[in-house]
């Protein structure tokens, strides 16, 4: 698999997500910078990585999401190339447009920083083939804009769809529907607020994060 | 020319930061504040030739995140 981490001024996370990637697939990621306007040939997996990609000035994500990387990740996602946002990488992908909503500041206006416990709500998608639904899984979370919103009719077709991915247990942020990553119609594009690259190895505390990266490599080999 | 770009919150969108200026404008002692909703103000110098439509598409496109806020735009005339 020939992945690809975009990096943005401002990302903190790409470097997490390079390492769970080759991990999980056993070669490294290319890292692709916001200023190019091409991804790699032969890219079959996008990764979009967590922090404050150019400040988080006007929104978060949403100068990064007019970048010019972005459009050949919206052309590539076009075309099937499976993509994962993470954090501000979700962040990104609402702003961009490519999954609906918006994320904005959490409820209690805090930073939130902590593992929490979520359900996965769908295991049938390519990003959650490794677990099965209704399970509790771990991963940590670590974001100020993370309060998921949509319109009603946006979070009915959204959980009618089976579009949801991953809900919180506990209160984290505010999200409407306690939604904490979804995916988008084609299925192809995942946005979740908490971190499975960051619960990968016993040392993390939990390794629950591993399956997802390993469910994607299964499905895009295959 | 100057344009005065202002940006809300769509109603019903939960505001948590006004909440946060309500609860502190109570806590100062201001009684009677209903309710409180904060947005931004952006300040554009644009050419004299930017029309109405460029300055909307702005908006639209980067300036204001339609799924959440509303925009409203203030031409502001030249100073002589």
């Amino acid at each position: 698999m020939n992945s690809a981490v975009i990096v943005f001024p401002g990302s903190n996370c790409d470097r997490d997500l390079a390492v769970a990637l080759e991990q999980v697939i056993g070669r490294k990621p290319t890292m692709v910078w916001h200023q190019d306007s091409a991804l790699p040939d032969g890219t079959d997996f996008i990764a979009i990585p967590g922090g404050f990609s150019y400040g988080d000035y006007l929104r978060s994500g949403a100068m990064a999401a007019r970048s010019p990387i972005t459009r050949a990740v919206k052309d590539a996602a076009a075309r099937g190339v499976p993509v994962l946002g993470v954090c501000n990488g979700f962040q990104v992908l609402t702003e961009a447009g490519m999954l609906p909503g918006a994320l904005m500041r959490n409820a209690g206006l805090n930073f939130v920083c902590r593992p929490v416990p979520l359900e996965v709500e769908n295991s049938r998608s390519l990003f959650t083939s490794r677990y099965d639904a209704g399970e509790t899984v771990v991963f940590p979370v670590a974001h100020h804009d993370g309060n998921y919103q949509a319109d009603e009719a946006t979070l009915d077709r959204l959980e009618g769809e089976g579009r949801v991915a991953f809900r919180y247990l506990d209160q984290v942020n505010g999200s409407a529907r306690a939604i904490a990553g979804i995916v988008n119609d084609a299925g192809n594009v995942l946005g979740m607020m908490p971190h499975p690259e960051r619960a990968l190895e016993p040392a993390h505390g939990n390794t629950d994060g591993r399956r997802l990266f390993e469910g994607l490599l299964e499905t895009v080999a295959a | 020319m100057k344009a005065r770009v202002f940006i809300t919150l769509k109603p019903g969108v939960l505001d948590p930061q006004g909440k946060a200026i309500h609860h502190a404008l109570e806590g100062l002692g201001f009684s009677g504040v209903n309710d409180v909703r904060a947005g931004k103000l952006i300040e554009l110098d644009l050419a004299e030739s930017t029309s109405d439509g460029d300055i909307e598409e702005m908006c639209r496109k980067l300036l204001a995140n339609t799924v959440i806020e509303n925009f409203r735009i203030e031409r502001l005339e030249q100073v002589a």
